[in-house]
């Protein structure tokens, strides 16, 4: 058990993928404008990174490594996460369309961002079995979602100061996510001294 | 060459099963879209104000084909004409367009209320609203910045004595500017004879009138007089209904006897037709 609670933990906190590996950056600066926004731009990325683990794990293990094909991993990944979100929003749309609506544009966006793929990728990396895997995605996406929100609130700030002209719009932006990723670099260091 | 075989099949074979399986979910779990979407999103202004509620006029056409209880009578900027042919389409009775306004609920002008910091950051009223809750005394009327003028369509909003106001007659009652007002001063309301609280504040009583000398006290005067029983106070503040506010017998008797003169009377507008 505690071993989840340090994966579920270093994955929101100190490895956050946003904010210390720098994946996903392109939906963190360009859907994080407004907070509703973010939020189901996040919600959609959870979602995603869960199905997309549950389904590439068991295809590392039991398709690709013992017929050593493991350096076919990165392009097998990217087909079957393109081709999983696509029938998951077939599937959707039929059987559950408030959700289909709610994550509307987000999910086909998404199909092919980098921090679904690292997920999937980090997690065969890490030697992870199936169950840690999921909390690690889970993780993963809850911190997407951490940064995601609190960079929103950082920029609607940003919206109403009084920004140098040579700063505005993507410089200051960017300065902002820099100065906001810092503050993760707290947390490093926490989880070791938590559980030791 | 066996390397490279070993290596393409694994991912062709993969992709064909891919492929198969969203080919047969397409073919099986597809939503057919209505075709009578199209035909109804003609009729519609294309304006994408969301008056209606519904997401844009796309949103609003899905909404008229796929569920029946949708009313026709929701396109406001479309008026009786978009009605008439909504509801010769979907082939339901017709129903009159009840036309809205928006009014600024606030009376705080210049002389009124003052401010409480000097503002010098940039025009904008959600810039404000940030950084001090609200610039004059009052933290729930107008910050007289005029987001809302700037994102009228109709040049419908001006600035008077430093707070919007809404020359009815040029608005179509679209909403944008419910939506860019910070502070939910402006609502939409039918454009019929009714009386309206032109005053926000929750504060209770003392408190408004130290800050704002034609803010709603909450001193239920106007509930009292009321024939129609139209008028609560809610959070020390009046609020009409505007569904019980018609055919008043006594109209404009809640006015006459509100000691701050926070309620105003409305009319509709006048009509080019």
């Amino acid at each position: 058990m505690t071993k989840f609670i340090i994966i579920m933990l270093s994955a929101v906190f100190i490895n956050n993928y946003v904010l210390s590996r720098f994946l996903g950056i392109c939906p963190f600066l360009g859907v994080s404008k407004k907070l509703n926004q973010a939020v189901g731009m996040s919600v959609a990325v959870i979602f995603v990174m869960l199905i997309a683990t549950a389904v590439t794990w068991p295809i590392q293990i039991y398709l690709l490594d013992p017929n050593s094909l493991g350096y076919l991993q990165t392009i097998v990944f990217i087909l079957v996460i393109a081709a999983l979100v696509q029938l998951v929003e077939i599937i959707l749309k039929r059987y559950i369309p408030s959700l289909h609506k709610s994550l509307g544009v987000y999910l086909p966006l998404i199909t092919t961002n980098c921090a679904v793929l690292g997920v999937t990728i980090l997690n065969i990396d890490e030697g992870y079995t199936f169950a840690e895997a999921m909390v690690n995605s889970l993780g993963s996406g809850v911190g997407f979602l951490l940064a995601m929100v609190m960079f929103s609130g950082v920029r609607s700030k940003i919206e109403g100061a009084d920004v140098p002209k040579a700063f505005q719009g993507l410089p200051i932006t960017l300065v902002a996510a820099s100065i906001t990723s810092l503050s993760f670099l707290g947390f490093s260091g926490v989880i070791e001294n938590l559980f030791a | 060459m066996n390397e490279i075989l070993t290596a393409v099949i694994p991912v062709v074979i993969i992709g064909l099963i891919c492929a198969v399986v969203l080919v047969a979910a397409s073919k099986f779990m597809g939503v057919k879209e209505n075709e009578k979407i199209p035909q109804i999103r003609e009729c519609l202004p294309g304006a994408n104000c969301g008056a209606c509620g519904f997401a844009g006029c796309d949103g609003y056409a899905k909404a008229l084909a796929e569920d029946s209880k949708t009313a026709t009578n929701l396109c406001v900027p479309g008026g009786d004409s978009v009605s008439r042919k909504l509801s010769d389409i979907l082939g339901v009775e017709f129903e009159d367009v009840i036309e809205q306004v928006a009014f600024v609920r606030c009376s705080g002008d210049c002389a009124a209320t003052e401010d409480r910091v000097e503002y010098i950051g940039i025009s904008s009223c959600a810039a404000a609203k940030q950084i001090f809750g609200s610039k004059g005394q009052c933290s729930f009327g107008c910050l007289g910045l005029g987001d809302c003028a700037k994102v009228c369509p109709n040049d419908a909003i001006c600035l008077e004595g430093g707070i919007a106001r809404v020359n009815t007659n040029n608005c179509v009652g679209c909403g944008l500017c419910v939506k860019a007002c910070p502070n939910n001063v402006i609502v939409l309301t039918p454009d019929v004879q009714r009386a309206i609280t032109s005053c926000s504040s929750k504060d209770k009583g003392g408190v408004t009138r130290k800050s704002c000398k034609n803010g709603c006290i909450g001193c239920k005067k106007c509930e009292k007089v009321c024939p129609l029983g139209a008028v609560k106070i809610v959070d020390n503040l009046a609020v009409i209904d505007s569904s019980k506010c018609s055919d008043c017998p006594d109209f404009g008797a809640c006015a006459r006897e509100c000691t701050t003169g926070c309620i105003s009377l409305a009319y509709p507008k006048v009509r080019n037709t």
